[in-house]
Parts: C-alpha cells; structure tokens; sequence
C-alpha cells in the first residue's frame, strides 16, 4: 500500500483536514487535564463529519435541491417563491417546522413516541464515523466496516416501527408493518451482493477497499456490476424512496408510520430521510466508486472534495429514480425482492466465488481483474436481462405510447399467465 | 481501574438468572420466549468473555460456538413463534395457563 | 482490561443491559417489554465489542436486533386478541427465589474460582473466525446451514391458514 500523498503535515494544508484536528488535539492536550483529549476528539469527528457536511447538505442538496430538480424533471417548477429561485426554502422549512406544534395524540403511547425520533437520528449520526473522507481522515477504522454499516442501517426499521406503532392508529400500523417487512425482505439480497464484494476483495474494512481500488486501478462497480445493482436497489428500498416508498406513500394510507408527527419531530424523521440517503450514497460511492481516490487525481484535489463530489453524484441517482418511477405495489415490491433479487444474488454469489479460486488457486497476476471486469459485465447484462425475461417480463410487448380506451375499441387486457389454482374443475 | 473477567462473568450470570425468572414467570408465551432470548444472550456473553480472557491454543473456538449458538437461536425463535401464531389461530389464547387440553 | 475507558464502558453496558432485563421482568406492556429486550441485546453487542469480538457484536446487531426483534413484533402483532399484557403466572415468587439462588451460586463460584486469564487479547480477526468455521467446524457449520433450512419451512408450514393450504395441495 504505497501512499504518496503530496499533503504534508501542517497544520494550514487543507489537502489533510486531520492535521487539523491532531493540532487541536496536541495543543489541547498541552494545559487540559489528562483525559479530556479523548472526550474531545470524538466531538471533532463529529462536528466534522456531520455538522459540516451532513447538515449543510441535508439542507442545500436534500430539501432545496432535490425538490428542484424533482420538479424541473417532472417538468414542473420546484420551489420558487421563498427568495431568488426558491433559495431560501430550506431555511423557511426549518423555521416553519420549529415553530409547529408537534401534536402528541391521547391515546398514544407517549414514552415511545418521543423516543422513536432519537432512535431514528442516531444510527445516521452513526453511520459517517465509518466513511473515509481521505487517507487519514477517517474518523473510526474499523476491520469489519461494510458489518458496521449493514448494521446500523437496521436500526432505523426498529424506530420506524416503533413510530407506527406507538400512534396507536390503524394507518400508522399498516405503514410500520409494510416498512418493516419490506426493509427486513431487501436486506437479503444487499447482503449478498456485499458478501460477493468482500468475497472478491478478502476485506471488509472501507479504508482497505479504497486501497484495494487504488491498488488495482479499478472501480468496484465494474469488477461486480450485479452487485452494484443490488446494493443500489436494496439501499433504495432501505431508505424508503420512491420507487419503494410504500412506507410513506402519501396517496394510499395518510402518512403511513408519520401520520401523527407534526412539527419537528416529523421534522427530524424528514431530515433523517435525506441523511440516510446522503449516507447510503457515501457508503456507496466509497465502495463502488473508488471512495477518496481517482485514479491520481487525489493527490492534488483534496480527496474529501472527491468523495463529497462522488456521494452527491450517487444521491442524484437515488432522486433521479425517485422522480421517474412510479411507485410499486406491496406484493409486487416483495415479489421482486424474492423471486427476481434473491437469485440473482445467489448466482452472482456463485460466479464470484468461481473466479476468486481461480484467480488465487492458479496464481495468477493481478491484471486479471481488468478480464474479470468484462466478464462479469457481459455476465451481469445476461443473467438481469434473462432472469427477468424467465419470469415473464417481455419488453416488447409494453406499449411505447399511452393509448386512450376508445382508440383501441374498450379495454384491452395485458395477457397474463393463467395463475396456479385456476384451470382445474 | 482495572476490569477483569469476574466482572463480564458476573453480568453474564446475572443475566442468565433475569432471563431464567422471566421464563419460568410470565403468562403471555411470547413472554416466555423473551427470557430465553436473554438466556441464550447471557450464555453468548460468557462464551466470549472465555474466548478473550482464558489461557488457551485456539482462543476462536469461543467465537465459532457463539456463532452457532445465534443460529439456533435464531432458529428456535422462528419456529416458537409459529407455534404461538398457530396455537393463537386455533386457541385464541396464549396464555400458558389456558393452553392446557393435555391436562388430565 | 485497564484504563479509565474500557473500565467505564464495562460499567454503562453493564448497567444498560441488567437495567433492560429488568424491565423485560417488570412492565406491565408486552411491547414495552420487547423494546427492553431490545436494548439488552444492543447491550450485548456493546460487550461483544468491548471484549474484541467485532464481527460477532455487528452479527449480533443484524441478527438479534435486526432479525429476530422483528420476529417477536410480528408475532405480537399477529396474536391481537391474546392481550398485551405481560403478567406473571401463580409461579413468580418460586420462580424469583430460583433465580436469585442460583444468581447467588453463580457469583459464588465465580469469585471463588483461580482463573487463569491471560493479560493481552488475542488479536482475532474475522478472517481468522471464518477460517475456524470452515476447516475445524465445518460439520456443525453445515448442519447449522440445514437446521435453518429446517426451520424456514417449518416456520412457514406452522403459519399457514387452511386456504392457503389448499391452494397449494396436490390436486
């Protein structure tokens, strides 16, 4: 693992924001009583990995922009009324929020009520200890890193669920029961998909699988497409977006697990959305995308303006699907989840491992990940593309252009295969 | 300010006996089901706590017991609750006390 | 394990964890009772952690909090007329005056015995576990694998209603 960082060790080079923080942390040491430095640190990572760059970008990328840019999709205008081009939205939002009554109802269970929110906050606070914004600048490295983040990002399902249930409301109960069913059904796959990734690597720590693609002077997404694919389905699904909002889905059940939080409580849940997302798109793109490196470019770019260009990158993804698809039905969310997902996951599983042992059991050089690259592409394309034309998606018979009912002459059914139980006496 | 391995075996053990008087005690079989849970968490603590502290060749043998150990866990877990949800469906009841047709 | 830190983590983990079996023992709510169990098994994970066994305190998390909790909800769920009520049987004191015996056995022996520890952890990793699994114990580990097998299905058979059943039947 060569590093040759140009930054150096003082304490004004921006390239390296740790040396910052180590200044702080020596001078505080200097005339500070003998164990306050390690009370401290954990506030810098904190302040630095959250406060700077999460908050602001909840509010700029998150409230502003994807409303925006939603609207500008959708072709329609996003906010535009609050300060020049709708600017100042966020801030109006926020001061709306705080100054709401956050309603609590009588007959809910207020304990769990008012906890659901903090347990919700926390594991997205969490989850940026982990994520390396540069060569040193990692605030927590952990050896089983891609654990940690799966971990954490279960947590959230427990407080949505308590959020629903403690409503004591029919609709809130139905969202909390689909929430949970739906994250718990989409971890599969994600799992395994990552399990393909680290079964390639030999690794599970971020900073070792940054290494790795700098190393190898390639990206994870093209050595294991189908995992990117997984990961970007599954942590979609996790999150709770359109196409899979059903937990939120605002024509169908209210507000589903939200309905009875007003105010800032909901305020907080609101934002946690957009901070998990940011997360997710952080862990992503540090793992598919190459993380803090750029094929060179890191040692004269700062590599946390890197890895803060490439998660706002793949959180555009996340709202660019979000704006395009239409939501999914339950059954059909969890039938995708198992029928389609699931294998896919198992075969990718298998090709990965066949070409691990080949490539250790033979010995050969490292260059042939570049060969793994086009095969697994080629072999992604066809096992997505023939998996689903197996289970009956054919699409060349969805119609390219919306007809209306009286041009075609009545309704015209789309033929279906005929279901199990019928067809027998 | 040290802390040793009786303080871990001491939590484990008060653990196992929580777990212990919250299955022999509760009514609802959901209740039972939760005390076992502890039961098992508190023997997977202890299990660790040898793995890091005793004097041993393969310290991971406690890591490899523990892992097997969540997995039944995990398994049992599934099927009582199937069995609750079922005997639920034809009893209407999962109280312990009431579900009793094999008494004499 | 010495220092201020480890020292006081032992004692906020400890101090969670036996707070949250508690109050498994002791609410009243049946949900109430599931969020305390819950927090103990996060608290697990927090020792698991504490004692450098990373991999397992994150399976831990997945698995208990992630999983399993879920079970139990979903079971609560389904059973709505059962009551949420989480009383205790006519056995409480019998079963309270076992468990601080046996309590008071346990922590007996435990402070009377020589144990013989050693000072440094072993660095473990997860790769050195998953070497474990899969050479020393790969007979349990695959029958582990079928045991979940085993109770997939029957969890799945047990639950089914009598129409679905009969969708499924042979004809």
């Amino acid at each position: 693992m060569a590093l040759t960082v140009l930054a150096t060790n003082n304490w004004y080079d921006l390239r390296d924001l740790s040396n910052l923080s180590r200044v702080i942390l020596e001078g505080v040491d200097r005339f500070a009583p003998h164990g306050i430095v390690y009370v401290l640190a954990p506030l810098i990572g904190f302040a630095a990995s959250f406060l700077i760059f999460v908050l602001p970008s909840q509010l700029f990328v998150g409230v502003y922009g994807e409303r925006k840019l939603i609207g500008r999709i959708q072709s329609r205008y996003g906010p535009n009324r609050v300060g020049p081009f709708g600017l100042l939205q966020p801030i109006a939002d926020a001061i709306k929020l705080m100054q709401k009554e956050a309603l609590t109802p009588w007959a809910a269970d207020v304990a769990v009520m008012w906890i659901a929110p903090i347990v919700f906050v926390a594991p997205c606070v969490l989850l940026f200890a982990v994520i390396p914004f540069g060569p040193r600048m990692v605030f927590a490295d952990i050896p089983t890193a891609l654990l940690y983040f799966l971990a954490v990002s279960s947590l959230p399902v427990l407080a949505a669920f308590m959020a629903g249930w403690s409503a004591n409301n029919k609709y809130s109960l139905f969202g909390a029961m689909r929430v949970v069913s739906m994250a718990v059904s989409y971890e599969v796959p994600l799992v395994l998909g990552l399990l393909g990734v680290v079964l390639f690597t030999g690794t599970l720590g971020l900073q070792d699988l940054i290494f790795w693609q700098k190393d190898n002077h390639i990206w994870l997404i093209a050595v294991q497409p189908v995992a990117f694919v997984l990961y970007f389905i599954g942590v979609s699904a996790e999150l709770n977006r359109t196409p899979t909002d059903i937990a939120e889905a605002e024509s169908e059940i209210v507000a589903g697990y939200l309905t009875e939080y007003s105010g800032m409580k909901w305020g907080l849940f609101y934002g946690m959305d957009i901070g998990y997302a940011l997360a997710a798109a952080a862990f992503g793109s540090t793992v598919f995308l190459g993380g803090w490196s750029m094929f060179g470019l890191d040692r004269w770019v700062p590599p946390w303006m890197i890895i803060v260009g490439k998660t706002h990158l793949f959180y555009f993804t996340f709202l660019w699907t979000r704006a395009t698809l239409p939501r999914l039905r339950i059954d059909q969310l969890m039938t995708f989840a198992w029928k389609f997902m699931l294998p896919v996951a198992l075969a990718n599983l298998f090709i990965v491992a066949t070409e691990r042992i080949i490539w250790t059991e033979n010995g050969l050089s490292d260059n042939i990940v570049y060969l793994y690259a086009v095969v697994n592409i080629v072999l992604a394309v066809a096992l997505l593309v023939g998996w689903s034309r197996f289970l009956g998606y054919r699409p060349e018979r969805t119609p390219s252009k919306a007809r209306l009912v009286y041009e075609v002459g009545g309704y015209v059914p789309v033929p279906v295969a005929p279901a199990k139980g019928e067809g027998r006496p | 300010m040290s802390v040793g391995i009786e303080e871990f075996l001491t939590v484990g053990a008060l653990l196992f006996c929580l777990g212990l008087g919250v299955a022999l005690s509760k009514r609802n079989a959901i209740g039972v089901l939760m005390g076992v849970e502890l039961m098992l968490n508190a023997v997977n603590l202890t299990l660790i706590t040898f793995s890091r502290f005793s004097v041993s060749d393969r310290p991971i043998t406690g890591q490899t017991f523990v892992v097997f150990v969540i997995t039944v866990a995990a398994a049992e877990a599934a099927v009582a609750l199937a069995l609750a949800v079922s005997v639920y469906r034809n009893r209407d009841t999962v109280d312990v006390d009431r579900i009793n047709l094999l008494k004499s | 394990m010495n220092g201020v830190g480890p020292t006081l983590a032992f004692y906020a983990l400890a101090g969670v964890t036996l707070i949250a079996g508690g109050g498994v023992m002791a609410s009243r709510n049946l949900l109430h009772a599931v969020l305390f169990l819950i927090l103990s098994f996060v608290g697990i994970a927090g020792f698991f952690a504490l004692l450098s066994a990373e991999f397992i305190a994150m399976a831990q998390v997945i698995i208990y909090v992630g999983a399993i909790s879920v079970l139990v909800l979903f079971a609560v769920l389904l059973t709505p007329r059962a009551g949420r009520n989480n009383g205790e049987t006519k056995m409480l004191a019998p079963a309270v005056l076992l468990a601080i015996s046996l309590a008071a056995v346990f922590i007996f022996v435990i402070t009377d015995t020589d144990w013989p520890t050693v000072a440094t952890s072993p660095s473990l990793t997860a790769s050195d576990l998953g070497e474990a699994l899969l050479t020393t114990w790969v007979l349990p580990f695959e029958l582990a694998s079928v045991l979940l097998t085993a109770a997939l299905v029957g969890a799945i058979m047990l639950v089914r209603t009598v129409e679905e059943e009969a969708e499924d039947a042979l004809a």
